[in-house]
């Protein structure tokens, strides 16, 4: 009988199916997958999913790797075809602090109110607000600037967000170095407080995911989150001690505005940097609100997921 | 038969369409629904909008494709062929209904997926192959292959945004080309790129369903559909229209009825121009009578009849032959003496040409007639068209299939001389 019931005119004749018993060695690897394939298959059920859901940890991990690869894309675009390259996140934090000094600090009379200089009290603060702020706005945006992703190949959505703070966590990384130069400059010494600081990074990273992928998603149904985002971002920083002490504040309502995560996240980092005393119960508040926006975040992403590819 | 790759029961997929804004009667309805619209536009953003603001790309979707398969999926624009793909990717959830997927799916909606412009071919081959499912390990020991595949050896640290989209599109299959899965889904991917490159695509998803794997394989491409696959699912309205043998689902989906003989009215509105015009196409059996099916061994007489209605130009009717996917068999033209090279008087004519039994196979057999001058060159009329009809077989022992039960590939199935000498050793030569 014909060996396959197959009519072509393009296609090389390498391409039939040889006969049986006479299986050539270069079809070694054919015949060693049939084996693979042997083995049981996992199966997967697709079928309406309803209400909350869980994070599904496990996938997760299994694309851990994609998650790399899509903050090793964002890293890699960044600063492609720019003169300056990664100098820009050197740039754009002193910058800022070099105006916040003049208009805030000496204009403003705030250079009184601090302990040390206030370049290196203003730079201490930028360090993880600039984080804060950009992985923010990047991760509120990922998915609708992500559209064509998840339109047309699936993997945990998640990854799209989280991947956002991967260049932003690089430039934090480098304008430290400017950090670094200004303790020197300014003579403040790295103390023992500043072992500290990895859990004030970590509770800024969780405050990010969680703010992150709660704007994404909202993002993706409600376009006008476009426009909250910057706005949002903007009066969250007059809301944190970025161009002030936390210590202005009053006393009594330390631990309320420590709800917002930042100003305890930011008081810490600076404490840390620049030795000075730590105001652990507003530290505490920041962290709780901060590891409750990140279920909030997470599982509001999750339970809604599910419509993105049919409304992006 | 074991468990089947691909199972899908009554699957559905409901899509909202936008609100159609009701119309404005009176100024004070007016204002009355500017001040409800951010309601109801949040009311329809949210999935909360009536039933009839919703329309089914998908209804009731049942079919088992089992393992090695390789299996077409063809219907016009909005047939559901997306929404089915896209569903069975976990791109996005049905709305009802359920499907079993046995085996790990890679499935290739688009190519070069994810690719970024600004990356270098290196670095989007890294990225697009992530994105697709496959771990950095598997990437880096395929790398080569995947290069060498793609034909851009030389540009693969050259930025993506200067690549011209015929390369761009060469690297993205490649990527794609070296995925392992045991199911493989394929949406439309020929229809970017040029002839070389769709038949080294072809030839690709040729190895991959060679290779026993299952393939699912949208197009609009039939002779390519025919090509790769046994069976399709015709879809059409968000359901399954048709599901079996190919050639038939390609016949279905292309809407083929028989048509034994067509007649023109007298007028303008026949086939033609001012030297001849069509009045009419038959198709007939060896007894006169007009038939639309006919048995493979049978011959059968397709005739033209036409109005010649300029006198001084060599005429020649001429028959193209198709087959169900839309290729051209054979054409065919009057080499009658009686008539070459000379000019048919004003009149109607009837031209005959016997297409023998034990010649064309099995299967949708559509013909076109047309009448043409070959010096100049000028084609008069040509009726693509003009008659469909199904050459039918038995499947009983007959003279050119012999004792071969099953079904004969190709296009055509002559009756040719076969010899066999007795090798004994002792053969003259």
């Amino acid at each position: 009988m014909p060996a396959t019931p197959i009519t072509d005119c393009d296609v090389p004749a390498s391409a039939a199916l040889p006969p049986a018993g006479d299986l050539p060695d270069t079809d070694l690897a054919l015949a060693a997958e049939t084996i693979r394939r042997s083995a049981p298959l996992p199966t997967l059920v697709i079928r309406p999913t309803r209400g909350w859901r869980s994070v599904d940890l496990r996938e997760l991990w299994a694309h851990r790797e994609l998650l790399y690869f899509l903050a090793w894309r964002d890293i890699k675009v960044r600063y492609k075809q720019t003169v300056l390259g990664a100098a820009w996140a050197i740039i754009q934090p002193v910058t800022t602090m070099l105006v916040f000094t003049l208009f805030f600090g000496k204009l403003g009379g705030l250079q009184k109110q601090t302990s040390v200089a206030y370049p290196i009290f203003v730079y201490a603060a930028l360090l993880p607000w600039q984080f804060f702020a950009t992985s923010v706005s990047q991760s509120g945006q990922s998915l609708i600037a992500g559209a064509h992703l998840i339109s047309k190949v699936y993997f945990p959505r998640l990854l799209i967000p989280f991947a956002t703070l991967g260049a932003p966590l690089v430039d934090m990384a480098i304008s430290s170095c400017v950090m670094a130069l200004l303790m020197i400059w300014y003579g403040v010494p790295l103390t023992l407080s500043a072992l500290a600081l990895p859990l004030f990074l970590l509770g800024t990273i969780v405050a990010v995911v969680g703010v992150g992928t709660l704007l994404a998603a909202l993002a993706v149904a409600y376009r006008d989150f476009r426009h909250v985002v910057p706005f949002l971002v903007q009066i969250w920083m007059f809301s944190s001690p970025v161009l002030y002490p936390f210590e202005r504040v009053p006393e009594r309502w330390r631990l309320a505005y420590a709800l917002n995560p930042m100003a305890g996240l930011i008081s810490g980092y600076r404490s840390a940097l620049l030795g000075e005393e730590f105001h652990w119960a507003a530290i505490g508040v920041s962290l709780g609100v901060a590891v409750a926006l990140f279920f909030v975040g997470t599982v509001y992403f999750v339970r809604v997921e599910r419509r993105f590819a049919d409304i992006v | 038969m074991s468990e089947p790759a691909i199972l899908v029961e009554n699957l559905g997929k409901r899509y909202q369409i936008g609100l159609r804004g009701a119309r404005r009667q009176t100024l004070r309805d007016a204002i009355m629904q500017t001040a409800a619209a951010p309601l109801q536009q949040f009311q329809r953003l949210s999935g909360m909008a009536r039933a009839n603001e919703t329309f089914w790309a998908l209804r009731d979707v049942c079919c088992a494709i089992q393992p090695g398969e390789v299996v077409g999926i063809i219907g016009r624009n909005g047939a559901g062929k997306s929404t089915l793909l896209k569903i069975l990717s976990r791109i996005t959830e049905p709305t009802e209904g359920r499907a079993l997927i046995h085996g790990r799916v890679a499935s290739l909606l688009e190519v070069g997926t994810g690719f970024h412009a600004e990356l270098t071919g290196r670095e989007n081959i890294y990225l697009n192959g992530s994105i697709l499912g496959m771990k950095r390990r598997e990437i880096e020991s395929k790398f080569d292959d995947i290069v060498e595949f793609s034909g851009i050896e030389k540009f693969i640290d050259t930025p993506v945004k200067r690549y011209s989209s015929g390369m761009t599109v060469r690297l993205g299959f490649a990527v794609a080309a070296h995925l392992e899965s045991e199911i493989l889904i394929v949406d439309e991917v020929l229809a970017v790129g040029d002839a070389e490159f769709q038949k080294k695509c072809l030839g690709k998803i040729r190895d991959v369903a060679v290779g026993g794997r299952t393939v699912l394989f949208v197009s609009h491409h039939m002779a390519a559909v025919s090509r790769l696959c046994k069976r399709a699912i015709v879809l059409e309205s968000g359901s399954i229209r048709y599901s079996g043998e190919v050639g038939n689902a390609i016949s279905t989906y292309l809407g083929q009825t028989r048509v034994g003989s067509r007649a023109w009215p007298p007028g303008p509105k026949r086939p033609g121009n001012d030297v001849v015009r069509l009045c009419a196409v038959r198709l007939r059996d060896g007894r006169d009578e007009i038939v639309e099916s006919v048995d493979v061994g049978a011959s059968i007489f397709f005739e033209i009849e036409y109005e010649v209605m300029q006198p001084g130009q060599v005429l020649v009717p001429n028959a193209h032959v198709f087959i169900a996917d839309g290729s051209c068999a054979f054409v065919t033209h009057d080499v009658d003496p009686a008539w070459r090279g000379r000019a048919r008087p004003v009149g109607i004519y009837r031209s005959i040409v016997e297409i023998p039994g034990n010649f064309l196979n099995e299967g949708w057999i559509t013909i076109g007639a047309a009448i043409s001058t070959y010096h100049p060159f000028i084609v008069h009329c040509f009726e693509p068209d003009a008659v469909t009809f199904e050459v039918t077989e038995s499947g009983r022992p007959g003279p050119a299939r012999g004792d071969f039960a099953g079904r004969v590939p190709g296009v055509l199935r002559p009756l040719l001389t076969w010899r066999t000498d007795p090798s004994n050793g002792v053969l003259a030569h």
